[in-house]
């Protein structure tokens, strides 16, 4: 067995070399793979404070990552076209600057996994699973339905949205600026983890009649960390809509909340990086099996299959044993 | 099929000794969309293998229908494979995240499908031709249709999503009858009982719909056997040869607009069918014919200048000089095709239901968009 | 079909009797789409039948439930074109969606049942890539042909002069047949004894000796002959392609969960509630907003609230009964 942060360390040095790799290498794809891959595990790690930490299987994440990507959407156009944003009883001028869009993104995706989870938490199990499933349907549907942002063909922004000092444009810059956020993320959910809240938050997922004993409320705990894991979501759903320079509502799909699932159990669920190194699998199995055949599908979901019934725990469960970071 | 891949793959090797164009083909080869992007890629690569030119190198990839697959397939294209030309997008929504930012990045793009109308007007680019037509083309040749077949009272029905809107948009363009009823359907939609109550109670003397994919073939089962009895008008793609055996006896008869059919007599067109009845044992569709005519064009304009000169290259392929499967085929000054739209209709030849021509929709037809093109 | 009728014959009527006809048709047009809105429910009822049993036998999320439906739809318009005859094609398509489900069980889905909801739905979702990328490699990228019979084709007068399609009157009977079926084999046979057991109590049932895993190895069978069915029988009105499972698939976990999971009752009461919602929300809700806004608005505002009408619809009901209308536990 290995230990999990040599499995760590391995996986942040690979998404330092590979890419730095590639800019020697004049092979800009494969930076853009890697900050794919780094936008996914962002979406993912955001999962997994919910799924992870506090035992919340919410299939309706897309919700969250589609309205991070429509914050920068619809404020990007704006801006683009030089028409304020009118917001009933005042208006705002759309902006193409990631800080701001960012900081929009998070509060809004975070006021609205509020509203969702306190919603939801009313249920359990699998009734928990469809509700958040029923969210994430009535944002898709809205999407499709909500001409004045693209309806169902969505809205291209044609450059990307800047950043202070930094060329954005530049694959390599893009990239960096991501892996910057994934890694401050992933530090602030290492704190959050050893953290009193975080503690009482796996308490309250595997005992929630101690923590309740001890005098706190185990709903709340959880309403705490699905707005923490929607927020997350959300800032990458603004990075990813970035990445593309392009928001549909296939980032509300429901289908979408069943990858960034995926994601979280192919690495190994409420590991601190077992999300990054899903993203990273799933990427490069995506990339490398679409050029060997048409019916790639068939061998993602083989692969997929063996995990879940040989490989408990994931990969990182694979390679290093039982032991969740919060065990 | 297996035997152009080779056929690719062997460009392919061959390419790295010495390829002097790159051509990247993004489609829909997976998933429930896959016919038609299978379609357009075979036709395509039929035209490059009779060309014999072993100095083109096609790279294709699938975009699964998913529009952020499609921009990083994009981007990895014109980064590291370098193409000089790029084509395949099938759904104008994933035409839309491509396109701008592809030409702006000096990269041409043929479209063989899709033909959204802020590609056509405002958002037209020198480098950007569609060789099929303009999305609203074979919509206004319905409406023209229509009148020309005594109808006055139209219902119309599409899904609700922005070419659904524009079907309908173009249908009345042309149409001067009344309409007694509009419905926009969701999208995806797999089940038309209400709808079809609908236009039974509407009064209606003719329905026009645009529904692609799996709800053309689920609406026009389900017309079927409602007992509703008003003729039924739709453009091509509900009725297309991929499509047809699936909607079968439910389509015999009905008429439908399109700017290519098997049967328009011309010497390329009928060797076309051959051929590719040959190499694939099936009937070519629309589909095929655009992924046909479109590498046709861009041999046409490699004969005569190199992507690397983009004016002179641009120049070329404005010519059009090239042997259409429809016949006479030029660009209007948006790059977008002028050219003739039939009515066909459903028959059954054999076992295999096909169209046949029934007669001139539109002759000559251009795009509403064109003056709004500044370029 | 119709256009060879050609055009003045079907001309509509003289604007002023059009109108009477059009206020006396909206009466048999409410009649007709609530006809409509019951055949839906009633497919759903069979889709979401077999989802809750599997659930309420075995505690398992079967997400690969609309890949047994369209195994279904496929093997029918397969054999349907080989033989033609649909009588035989829908009873293959039972058995074909049967059998795929029994080895999907003894292969993958039993080592799943003491595995956490997560893995599940991870192992199922698998299980869907693998399905319909596998059936696109075996019947090709193009939708299948399947048809009505000849027997059961065309439109039947129904009373109050309703014209409603023969098939879909057929569909209702039959779903509600397999319903009534469904129900006496679970309350009135043997199997359905110790299926009612296996819900209650599994280590009780094992113990007295039942061969647990053959019964469930039956229950999942039982549910992917339900869902093969009905695909089989929808798709000879709709297209008949790959992924055409998935928008059913979560139709029907709607439906059981409004129903509450594990309960048949549930499932047949969400099933109807889901259709009726989705069919006359589709109609109706257009034509209600009509009523305080301008046409073309209310149509837009209209159509979006009717495509997010049952996921509304389920919100409310589990944040009235966080366990469904019929469900015990969660």
């Amino acid at each position: 067995m290995i230990a999990e942060r040599h499995v760590n360390l391995a996986l942040v040095l690979g998404l330092i070399v590979v890419p730095s790799w590639a800019l020697a290498a004049d092979e800009p794809f494969t930076i853009t793979l890697a900050t794919r891959a780094v936008i996914l595990a962002l979406a993912a790690v955001g999962l997994n404070i919910a799924l992870g930490i506090g035992g919340l299987v919410s299939l309706g994440h897309a919700a969250f990552f589609g309205i991070g990507g429509y914050v920068m959407g619809i404020l990007a156009y704006h801006a683009q076209t030089f028409t304020p944003l009118d917001l009933g009883a005042f208006s705002i001028a759309g902006t193409k600057a990631m800080p701001v869009i960012w900081l929009a993104a998070i509060v809004l995706s975070a006021f609205v996994a509020a509203v969702i989870g306190a919603l939801s938490l009313r249920t359990s199990g699998v009734y928990f699973i469809m509700i958040t499933l029923a969210f994430g349907q009535m944002f898709y549907y809205f999407a499709v339905s909500w001409r004045s942002y693209g309806g169902a063909d969505g809205m291209s922004i044609y450059v990307r949205n800047s950043f202070p000092g930094l060329d954005t444009l530049v694959p390599i810059q893009f990239f960096a600026l991501c892996l910057v956020l994934l890694g401050l993320v992933l530090y602030l959910n290492a704190r959050l983890v050893r953290s009193r809240f975080g503690l009482a938050l796996d308490a309250a997922r595997q005992v929630p009649l101690r923590v309740r004993t001890v005098g706190l409320d185990p709903l709340r705990l959880k309403l705490a960390a699905f707005v923490l894991s929607g927020a997350v979501t959300g800032l990458a759903g603004a990075l990813y809509a970035d990445l593309n320079r392009f928001v549909s509502p296939a980032m509300f799909s429901w289908q979408f909340s069943g990858e960034i699932m995926v994601l979280v159990i192919l690495g190994g669920t409420g590991r601190l990086f077992g999300p990054v190194l899903g993203a990273v699998v799933f990427v490069a199995l995506e990339h490398f099996l679409g050029g060997l055949t048409d019916f790639w599908q068939i061998y993602l979901g083989i692969i997929l299959l063996l995990i879940v019934l040989f490989a408990r725990g994931g990969i990182i469960g694979l390679l290093c044993g039982k032991r969740g970071l919060h065990d | 099929m297996r035997k152009l891949f080779i056929a690719a793959a062997l460009s392919a090797l061959a390419g790295a000794a010495g390829a002097e164009v790159k051509v990247g083909m993004i489609t829909t080869l997976s998933g429930g969309g896959a016919g038609l992007g299978i379609d357009v890629r075979d036709g395509f690569m039929l035209a490059i293998e009779q060309s014999g030119r072993d100095d083109i190198e096609v790279v294709i990839e699938d975009d699964q229908r998913k529009p952020g697959i499609a921009v990083q397939l994009a981007d990895k294209m014109i980064q590291s494979d370098k193409v000089d030309v790029l084509t395949g997008i099938i759904w104008s929504n994933l035409a839309m995240a491509v396109v701008p930012a592809a030409t702006a990045q000096g990269v041409f793009y043929l479209s063989p499908n899709a033909g959204p109308s802020q590609l056509a007007g405002a958002g037209c680019h020198p480098n950007y031709f569609n060789v099929a037509w303009q999305n609203d083309n074979l919509h206004e040749a319905a409406g023209a249709y229509a009148n020309s077949a005594g109808y006055e009272n139209s219902f119309l029905m599409a899904p609700n999503y922005p070419a659904g809107r524009d079907a309908l948009t173009g249908y009345k363009r042309m149409f001067e009858g009344d309409l007694a009823g509009e419905v926009y359907t969701k999208l995806g939609q797999t089940d038309y009982a209400a709808e079809i109550a609908q236009i039974r109670a509407s009064g209606a003397d003719s329905v026009y719909f645009f529904l692609p994919g799996g709800m053309g073939i689920s609406f026009l089962k389900q017309y079927a056997n409602s007992g509703v009895e008003i003729p039924v008008v739709g453009p091509a793609f509900s009725f297309d040869q991929g499509i047809l055996q699936a909607v079968g006896e439910a389509a015999l008869g009905v008429v439908n607009t399109s700017q290519w059919s098997k049967d328009i007599d011309n010497p390329t067109n009928l060797a076309f069918v051959k051929a590719f009845q040959a190499e694939y044992g099936r009937l070519p569709s629309l589909y095929a014919s655009q992924g046909f005519d479109t590498a046709n064009l861009l041999l046409s304009a490699l004969e005569k200048a190199d992507p690397s000169d983009p004016d002179a290259f641009r120049a070329a392929l404005m010519e059009a000089d090239f042997d259409s499967t429809r016949g006479k085929f030029r660009f209007g000054p948006n790059h977008h095709p002028i050219q003739t739209i039939y009515a066909r209709k459903v028959v059954k030849e054999g076992d295999v239901y096909t169209n046949k021509i029934i007669g001139v929709a539109l002759k000559d037809h251009a795009d509403a968009y064109a003056d709004e093109c500044k370029m | 079909m119709q256009a060879g009728a050609g055009p003045g014959v079907f001309r509509g009527p003289p604007r002023l009797q059009r109108d009477r006809t059009a206020r006396h048709m909206s009466a048999i047009l409410i009649v007709e789409q609530i006809l409509n809105g019951l055949q839906f429910g009633v497919m759903l009822f069979l889709m979401a039948a077999g989802l809750t049993l599997i659930f309420g036998v075995m505690g398992l999320i079967n997400l690969a439930h609309g890949s047994l439906y369209m195994i279904g739809a496929f093997v029918a318009a397969a054999v349907a074109g080989a033989t033609g005859s649909f009588l035989l094609a829908m009873i293959c398509a039972l058995v074909a969606a049967a059998v795929a489900g029994a080895i999907v069980e003894i292969v993958v889905i039993r080592r799943l049942y003491a595995a956490e909801h997560l893995d599940q739905v991870l192992a199922t979702f698998a299980l869907i890539l693998i399905f319909s990328e596998g059936t696109r490699w075996v019947f090709g990228s193009f939708p299948m042909y399947l048809e009505i019979p000849d027997y059961l084709s065309g439109a039947v007068t129904l009373p109050g002069g309703i014209q409603y399609p023969l098939y879909r009157v057929m569909l209702i009977g039959a779903g509600l047949a397999v319903g009534l079926g469904l129900w006496a084999l679970i309350e009135h046979t043997r199997i359905g004894i110790r299926i009612r057991a296996g819900e209650n109590d599994r280590e009780m049932v094992a113990a007295l000796g039942v061969d647990i895993s053959r019964l469930y190895t039956l229950v999942f069978a039982l549910g992917a002959a339900l869902a093969g069915l009905s695909g089989a029988m929808v798709g000879a009105i709709q297209s008949v392609q790959v992924g055409m499972g998935e928008p059913v698939l979560i139709l029907a976990f709607v439906v059981i969960v409004i129903g509450g999971i594990g309960s048949i009752r549930g499932a047949l009461v969400g099933a109807l509630l889901v259709g009726l919602t989705d069919t006359l929300g589709g109609v109706f809700l257009p034509e209600l907003f009509k009523l305080f806004m301008a046409p073309a608005a209310a149509t837009s505002v209209g159509s979006a609230l009717a495509s997010m009408s049952i996921y509304i619809v389920m919100s409310l009901v589990l944040i009235w009964r966080p366990t469904g209308l019929f469900g015990g536990r969660a």
